[in-house]
């Protein structure tokens, strides 16, 4: 009798262990995100930003961030796709950088290995040139692309990254060669800023963030954003407005590894479309100065797959990818 | 003088009692990260973001502050006492430090170390009330060519410093630049000398490098010869504290270095390792007591350790005044102004002016409490040598691959600190220098992007070194520092003879 009892209680136990988990797995999951970067940097403070909306809202029992440093995330990415295969609760945020880097870094690995989730945010690339500089917009600039493009002096973060493919794409728009444009990296914004307010350079390129408070200041003239329209926060119309037709943004998203079921992958895109919505998110957003651009499910698996396409066309015309 | 007036304004901000707390906080915890080799203030602040985000803004930013000087402090420590530099830039403190604490000096290098990081960040900090807007102008002006001739000085006046022999020196030099090709090329993108391994397309980590020469060598070295002799180390020898000689020999490289780590910190891409370097080639020259070093001689740490300093508030400049951040640890310090709505910049002193002076304040402070934080230790500190050696060496061993680790958390990391340990063990024992390893690995990269920038700019005319004018001084400079000691030796050869 006493052995029946018992066996029926964990019969009942474990029967309500098994409905609990499969109820909750959505709202109660254990995210582990990766931040295929140091900390400090654009993906790491965006995994902990989501680190911190998750738990905050409740929708995840807990979020824990690591970092894997290493060549522009190729060394995360392969640990994603070799050490977490099937892993339903693994995240790894990635970025339009990645893109890039997985092509000239010649990765084993590329995104396709992965299984996309939700794009996040975005932020434009903007072009400034020095307050004294004769060049006042966009056609300026253009000109002085087309005539010479090799005197058109680019500072701009690494090489192969989003500014230096803005930088190619700005010269293809504006009719010159692209392989001809001379673009310098610079390590970090600090350095580049500096070569710009020094008047270095003839043009800086980065994200709209890096330059704000000079532009605001005056230091800087805001050429325009890469944006399609003119957005509230500048007084420029966008390069596309001015004629030249640019068009690019510096998103961050997060993928899951590969081998992953349907209804994991449905878990974590509800986890993630959960998050974009609530209201700790969205104060992040705000604080950071992140634009939203949330996207989920198959529109965010075409994006990626569009931008691979387009983003190996321009790194092969600057001759940084051999095809 | 209204910069007075708003730094007294900013005293108000920072002796509140929360604000006093929060940089109490930052320099303790600064000064433990600072010992530990790899972790740097860059990575404590890093993890600490998240946490302050609900803290009032002033107080977190004093924090912050408080670890960075904090962490330029405590990578001192270790580099003395156990020749395991905490951060790249206490390397050149790790050369006479480390010697004079093995003959039972520790205290006194401990204690000039304490008390020149004071004197130059006080000075620095002071550098950082009044000069700020007009440096910055400098700073701004300073394009790729002048960057590449100052590396060409640094080059110069520490490649003379390499020890007895110049081959042997020049030698462990091309180590170090050959290291330093090591890795995805900033300029064009390609991996150069990476072998396919991933991860050494991030090039070879100054701190690795640093802890596997110094520490790890120096540990084998010791292991290897124990069966020959056993060297008796001896914590205290003669006065622990300062003697008056001591001052006396302490207090002119304590200007010295702060002259060269203020300026250079900030300048965009200045860093702190160069001042360092220069520091110590430059007390190396003018030193009175030439034979002392490399046995341990009191101004090969009072300077560089005075440089490192100064260089941590020289890099504030830039940062409080442009919002360009020049450093790991002042990118993660903007991050952190980011993360209140701040934008550092040229509109920041405008809108904020409580928060800047309370900032600006708080690092007097900081100081202060260091100082007074850190000399009763030297006591204690030195106690550290009284272990053991086989104990000690362990645990200097463990030290260091916990720090790699805890950096890089990559077996690919521990094997280069293995390979770096044995070629530091194999320079040791055939009568190689280090250091130029390290000055190599850190200059070299610097020199050669800075240069092709340059050429990029000016369409390859070479010209261009020569039409700027800081670049022509500072070539001309670098031209004397070439030749002078060959004139010098000359002029001496002649007072001995007239003697």
């Amino acid at each position: 009798m006493t052995q029946f009892r018992k066996g029926l209680w964990r019969g009942a136990l474990a029967a309500a262990a098994v409905a609990g988990f499969v109820t909750s797995a959505a709202a109660q999951m254990e995210l582990k995100i990766m931040a295929p970067a140091a900390p400090g940097g654009g993906w790491d403070q965006t995994a902990r930003s989501m680190q911190q909306a998750l738990t905050q809202a409740g929708i995840a029992k807990s979020a824990q961030v690591t970092n894997v440093p290493g060549a522009g995330g190729s060394i995360g990415i392969a640990q994603l796709v070799n050490n977490s295969k099937g892993d339903g609760n693994q995240l790894m945020v990635m970025g339009y950088v990645m893109v890039g880097a997985l092509l000239t870094n010649k990765s084993p690995i590329t995104l396709d290995q992965t299984t996309p989730i939700a794009r996040l945010t975005t932020e434009y690339e903007a072009i400034v040139v020095p307050a004294d500089s004769p060049i006042k917009n966009a056609k300026d600039l253009a000109a002085a692309i087309k005539a010479d493009p090799a005197k058109v002096t680019w500072a701009g973060g690494s090489a192969g990254g989003v500014d230096h493919i803005a930088a190619a794409l700005f010269a293809k728009a504006a009719g010159a060669d692209p392989t001809k444009i001379n673009y310098i990296p610079f390590s970090g914004g600090g350095e580049a800023l500096a070569a710009i307010l020094g008047g270095k350079v003839t043009a800086g390129i980065s994200g709209y963030g890096e330059f704000e408070s000079q532009v605001k200041a005056g230091k800087l003239r805001l050429i325009g954003l890469t944006s399609a329209k003119k957005t509230a926060n500048v007084d420029v119309p966008s390069i596309k407005e001015q004629g030249i037709d640019l068009e690019i943004a510096n998103w961050r998203a997060v993928v899951a590894p590969p081998g992953i079921s349907a209804d994991q992958k449905k878990a974590l895109t509800d986890t993630m479309d959960k998050m974009a919505k609530s209201k700790e998110w969205q104060e992040i957003l705000k604080a950071k100065g992140w634009e939203d651009a949330y996207i989920s499910g198959d529109a965010f698996t075409k994006i990626l797959a569009d931008e691979q396409a387009r983003t190996k066309e321009v790194l092969t015309a600057v001759g940084l990818v051999k095809s | 003088m209204e910069a007075f007036a708003s730094l007294a304004d900013g005293l108000v901000v920072a002796i509140q009692p929360a604000n006093l707390l929060f940089a109490l906080i930052g320099v303790l915890l600064g000064t433990a990260v600072g010992v530990l080799p790899g972790i740097g203030p860059a990575l404590t602040v890093a993890l600490l973001l998240p946490i302050t985000f609900k803290l009032d803004p002033a107080g977190s930013i004093i924090m912050f502050a408080g670890i960075y000087y904090g962490g330029m402090y405590g990578g001192s420590t270790t580099a003395i006492l156990i020749n395991t530099p905490g951060e790249s830039a206490s390397m050149a403190t790790a050369l006479e430090g480390n010697l004079m604490a093995k003959a039972g000096r520790g205290g006194p290098a401990l204690a000039t170390a304490a008390i020149g990081s004071f004197v130059a960040g006080t000075i620095a900090t002071l550098g950082l009330t009044l000069l700020a807007p007009y440096l910055v102008d400098i700073a701004v002006s300073f394009g790729p060519e002048d960057y590449f001739a100052l590396m060409v000085v640094a080059f110069v006046t520490v490649s003379a410093t390499f020890g007895d022999s110049p081959v042997r020196g020049l030698t462990s030099l091309f180590i170090g630049l050959m290291l330093g090709l090591v890795g995805i090329d900033l300029l064009s993108g390609q991996s150069r000398l990476s072998f396919g391994v991933p991860e050494l397309y991030d090039n070879i980590e100054v701190t690795t490098l640093a802890v596997g020469l110094f520490a790890v060598g120096e540990a084998l070295y010791v292991a290897s010869r124990r069966h020959i002799q056993e060297e008796k180390l001896e914590a205290v020898r003669g006065s622990l504290w300062m003697t008056k000689e001591d001052w006396k020999r302490s207090w002119k490289p304590w200007l010295r270095g702060t002259m060269f780590g203020f300026p250079i910190g900030a300048l965009p891409a200045g860093g702190a390792e160069i001042p360092t370097f220069l520091s110590y080639a430059t007390e190396r020259r003018l030193t009175k007591y030439p034979e002392d070093f490399g046995k341990g001689a009191i101004e090969g740490v009072a300077g560089p350790e005075a440089a490192n300093n100064a260089s941590a508030a020289g890099t504030l400049v830039p940062l409080l005044t442009l919002g360009l951040p020049t450093s790991a640890t002042a990118a993660m310090m903007l991050a952190g102004f980011q993360q209140y709505g701040l934008n550092p910049g040229p509109l920041l002193f405008a809108e904020q002016p409580n928060l800047v002076w309370g900032l600006i304040a708080s690092l007097f402070i900081a100081n202060a409490m260091l100082l007074v934080l850190n000399l009763p230790l030297v006591g204690l500190w030195v106690r550290l040598l009284m272990i053991p050696q086989p104990w000690l060496y362990a645990g200097i061993l463990v030290f260091a691959t916990m720090g790699t680790i805890a950096a890089n958390p990559s077996p690919v990391e521990l094997i280069m600190l293995t390979v770096f340990g044995v070629l530091g063990f194999l320079m040791r024992r055939f009568d190689f220098p280090i250091a130029p390893v390290v000055v190599g690995l850190i200059l070299g990269p610097i020199a050669e992007s800075q240069l092709r920038r340059a050429l990029s700019i000016s369409l390859g005319d070479p010209m261009t070194l020569l039409q700027s004018p800081i670049s022509a001084t500072l070539l001309a400079i670098a031209l004397i520092a070439l030749i002078l000691p060959f004139f010098l030796k000359g002029l001496g050869r002649f007072k001995a003879v007239e003697d």
